[in-house]
């Protein structure tokens, strides 16, 4: 396949200076198999040094790299240019984040979210010799939600956070729900009330946009049902 | 001094290596920051598939398995270049950090029986290598980070380090630049605990993450600080054809097959005994001869074979190697449940590294290391898979109460420090502002070209002596070179150029190393030299920052306990 030409819209910001953001285009030649993040490497180290993006692993699993893609959330390391589908490639910052430069927003305030849900295993009783026991099956329901590696696109496409800056959001209350869920874990009752309030898993629209994007298939709106069962055994059932 | 900010224990790195550093020193009762360039659950650490090494003997075919078995799978891995007794703590406590970590509520796999599972991974003699499906390293990583936020440990994050300071063989503190703010500043710290993890990034093809350039170790070196071993440097047989993405050796652990273009095996050509479980550095160099052979695929990116792992099915594929699967669909386009991985041989693994003794305490007073950036010789000429992690943890360890120990007033006055910085601003600012000149990349690619093909895989003594050459002239040309941005905010143009300048350094000792060494040993595969000569190089290779710039080398011998030298067969 032949490599092709590309224009990428993106959306700049600078602190220093007193302008709004806009919209800039780059163009690059891209053959098939390079990747957005790949691109904005190549814009960045040929055209422009201080456009600004966060990276690290460029292979899906260190949660650097979220961004708005053609009007999708998704990582850069982990969409291709070609599948596009468009020759003009709009890229934006993650929503839901205030914007500290170009594509680069406030992770801190992403991740202070995780503190009231006291994200570490509380064990129930002394540390054995060896490790302690844990039965496949039923590893597999924590299992899940322990593959979040903090990426924030459900933080992006959450239509609770976008209005809600106090809501402790899909990533938190799936974290949350993978020590709930842990057979080695005895906090389970602290644990219940700390996500237990409209802040927390009663604020959830249970619209799922969270576990269609993402990456890693962790399903925290799964997790926040889950949770609320736990609660109120009865009442909930439809997500109200 | 108002500009110094003091801390008791300063780790610089976030990944596992530091964290458990900072575990350790904070359990002993320090204050403890940790300093990291990039978000400590960004760190490559998350990254590592296959798993970590201990002799639990959980695997029904594991219950013989004992330290002084993975002792010898070590030290003999490395070609006997390993100091043994180091190679000894690093297996004997091995089984208590991998317990640790699942107290602590790592998600390992398990056994029916409930307890840890274990695989079998290249060069051990039992399948002692325990894991968290293909994620092993995000398992880890993220249960590290939460038992340093349980501690309320402080974290300096998106903080780049870029100079040690130094006064009289004593490290007295860094200086670093706030990579949000580009503010640089100096902070002191009695004990200084590095772990900036490898310098992959320095070769063009390599699994290692973009950020993994070494500038903790360059930053050592510039500090007088000696680098041992660094010609050794591991190539992983199977990463992804394209984005030299890891395919893990877990792949092989599971059952998977090489094959070449011919649809045949042909590891029984180059470990017959073992076949695909050979270790890595056997494994690199028959894949990578079957392509020079004309056996291989070919292809934009290089010669390649492919690995097999349908007879595995869906159902094996997709609980044990979920990851990988995903990597093969997203960076390749191929699902190995229909079809075999395209991989070819990769830069993995820095062996060599910031010379340190069992403590992490490296040739400065005050100056700790552990993990991927540093040298205890524990892994050689070439390390196992799975010992690396295990290393994080335990010389992390180690590294972090000795930090906690040895902290105590540094005898060094502030101005010291408020020197140093103002030298630093003074070096980064002439940068930036220099405007015209040639752009980091350009040297940067030919550096990793260059490279890749003159100390890669198989060398011999003309290429190495170009890649020296070559090497001098790029640090000559990198004394012109100029970021476009000048902004402080998130100058990532200005960071990347500083690495650069690092990165240059760590090629120049390797290749300089791997040049001297008339020999082949482990990883270090030399053309010329085939054999290994125990006589004139059972020896660690030194390298100190002379005072052109250049570096001097030196030789010491290899601590031999117990484990008498035998051919290095599988
Ligand atoms: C793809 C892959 C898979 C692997 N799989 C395995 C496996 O299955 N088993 C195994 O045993 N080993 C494996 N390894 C090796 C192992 O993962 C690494 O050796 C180990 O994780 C290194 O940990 P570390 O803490 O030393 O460094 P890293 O995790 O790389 O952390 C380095 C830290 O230093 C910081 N840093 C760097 N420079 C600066 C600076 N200038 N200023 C401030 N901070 C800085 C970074 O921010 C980062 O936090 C694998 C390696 C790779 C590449
Ligand atoms: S739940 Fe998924 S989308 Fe949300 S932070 Fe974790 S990995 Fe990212
Ligand atoms: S760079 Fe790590 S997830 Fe994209």
């Amino acid at each position: 396949m032949e490599p092709k030409r590309f224009t990428f819209r993106i959306r700049r910001f600078n602190p220093s200076d007193a302008l709004d953001s806009y919209d800039e285009d780059f163009t690059l030649e891209v053959a098939e198999g390079v990747t957005v993040l790949e691109a904005l490497l190549r814009i960045q180290a040929e055209q422009d040094g201080s456009l600004s993006f966060r990276y690290a692993c460029r292979g899906a699993v260190c949660g650097s790299c979220a961004m708005v893609v053609n009007g999708a959330v998704a990582l850069a390391c982990r969409t291709q240019v070609h599948a596009a589908g468009s020759d003009t490639i709009t890229i934006g910052p993650l929503p839901n984040l205030n914007v500290v430069k170009d594509l680069v927003v406030d992770m801190d305030f992403f991740l202070r979210k995780l503190t009231p849900v006291r994200p570490w295993l509380d064990p129930a009783g002394p540390d054995p010799e060896r490790e302690r026991l844990v039965d496949p099956d039923e590893w597999k329901e924590p299992e899940p939600y322990t593959n979040c590696i903090l990426c924030a696109s459900c933080h992006g496409v959450c239509p609770v956070t976008e209005r809600d800056p106090r809501y402790l959001g899909p990533a938190a209350l799936a974290k949350h729900y993978r020590f709930l869920a842990d057979p080695r874990d005895g906090a389970d009752d602290a644990r219940l009330g700390f996500v237990d309030g409209d802040h927390g898993v009663w604020g959830c629209d249970t619209v799922w946009s969270c576990v269609k994007v993402c990456p890693k298939r962790v399903p925290p709106t799964k997790g926040i049902l889950a949770t609320r069962a736990r609660i109120r055994p009865i009442e909930d059932k439809n997500g109200a | 001094m108002s500009d110094v900010t003091h801390y008791e224990v300063l780790i610089v790195g976030g990944g596992l290596a530091g964290l458990r550093a900072a575990v350790a020193a904070h359990d002993a009762g320090r204050d403890v920051a940790v300093l990291t360039k990039v978000y400590p659950i960004r760190s490559h650490s998350g990254a590592a598939q296959g798993g970590v090494n201990a002799s639990l003997g959980n695997h029904p075919e594991g219950g013989d398995d004992s330290w002084e078995k993975h002792a010898f799978d070590t030290i003999k891995g490395s070609d006997y270049l390993a100091d043994q007794p180091r190679a000894e703590i690093l297996t004997r406590e091995a089984p208590e950090r991998v317990f640790e970590m699942e107290h602590w509520g790592a998600a390992f796999s398990r056994f029916p029986d409930g307890r840890i599972a274990q695989r079998p991974f290249g060069g051990a003699g039992f399948p002692r290598t325990c894991y968290a499906a293909d994620r092993t390293g995000h398992h880890l990583l993220h249960t590290l980070w939460e038992q340093c936020m349980k501690r309320e440990i402080a974290f300096l994050n998106e903080w780049f380090l870029t100079r040690i300071v130094e006064r009289d063989g004593r490290a007295a503190g860094v200086v670093a630049m706030h990579v949000p703010s580009g503010t640089v500043s100096t902070l002191a710290a009695q004990a200084i605990v590095l772990a900036g993890g490898g310098y992959g990034r320095v070769f063009s093809k390599t699994t290692n993450a973009y950020i993994n350039t070494g500038s903790v170790t360059a930053a050592a070196y510039a500090a007088g600080a000696r680098l041992e071993d660094m010609e050794f440097v591991q190539f992983h047989p199977t990463t992804l054809y394209g984005t030299n993405i890891l395919i893990s050796e877990g792949v092989r652990g599971e059952g998977g097959l090489l094959t070449n273009a011919e649809e045949k095996r042909f590891m029984d050509r180059y470990a017959p005994s073992v076949m695909e479980l050979a270790p890595r550095d056997i494994v690199a160099r028959a894949i990578q001869t079957e392509v020079d052979e004309g056996r291989g695929f070919d292809g934009p990116h290089g010669g390649y074979v492919h690995l097999d792992i349908r007879h595995l099915g869906a159902e094996v594929i997709n609980t044990r190697l979920p990851g990988i699967r995903q990597i093969a669909m997203d960076f390749a386009g191929v699902d190995p449940i229909e079809a075999p991985i395209p991989v070819q041989p990769g830069q993995h693994y820095s062996m060599g590294g910031i010379s340190c003794d069992e403590n992490g305490r490296t040739d400065l007073t005050g100056l700790l290391a552990c993990g991927e950036c540093s040298c205890v010789s524990v892994h050689g000429s070439n390390r196992l898979g799975g010992n690396s992690l295990l290393e994080t943890l335990v010389f992390g360890k180690r590294a972090g109460d000795a930090a906690a120990e040895s902290a105590g007033d540094t005898g060094v006055h502030d101005s010291v420090l408020v020197s140093a910085l103002g030298e630093e601003r003074a070096r980064i600012e002439a940068l930036t502002m220099r405007g015209e000149g040639v752009r980091q990349i350009e040297i940067r690619r030919v550096m990793q070209a260059g490279m890749t093909e003159k100390a890669g895989l198989f060398r011999s003594e003309a290429p190495l002596a170009e890649a020296v050459t070559m090497l001098s002239e790029l640090k000559e040309r990198y004394r012109g070179v100029a970021p476009n941005d000048r902004g402080s905010e998130f100058n990532y143009d200005l960071v990347d150029t500083l690495e650069l300048g690092g990165m240059l350094e760590l090629a120049g000792v390797t290749a300089t190393g791997a040049l001297a060494r008339t020999e082949s040993r482990g990883s270090h595969w030399r053309i010329d030299h085939a054999e290994r000569d125990d006589d004139r190089w059972l020896k660690h290779t030194m390298a100190r920052r002379g005072a052109d710039g250049s570096p001097s080398i030196d030789y010491e011998d290899v601590i031999i306990t117990t484990y008498e030298l035998m051919e290095r067969k599988y």
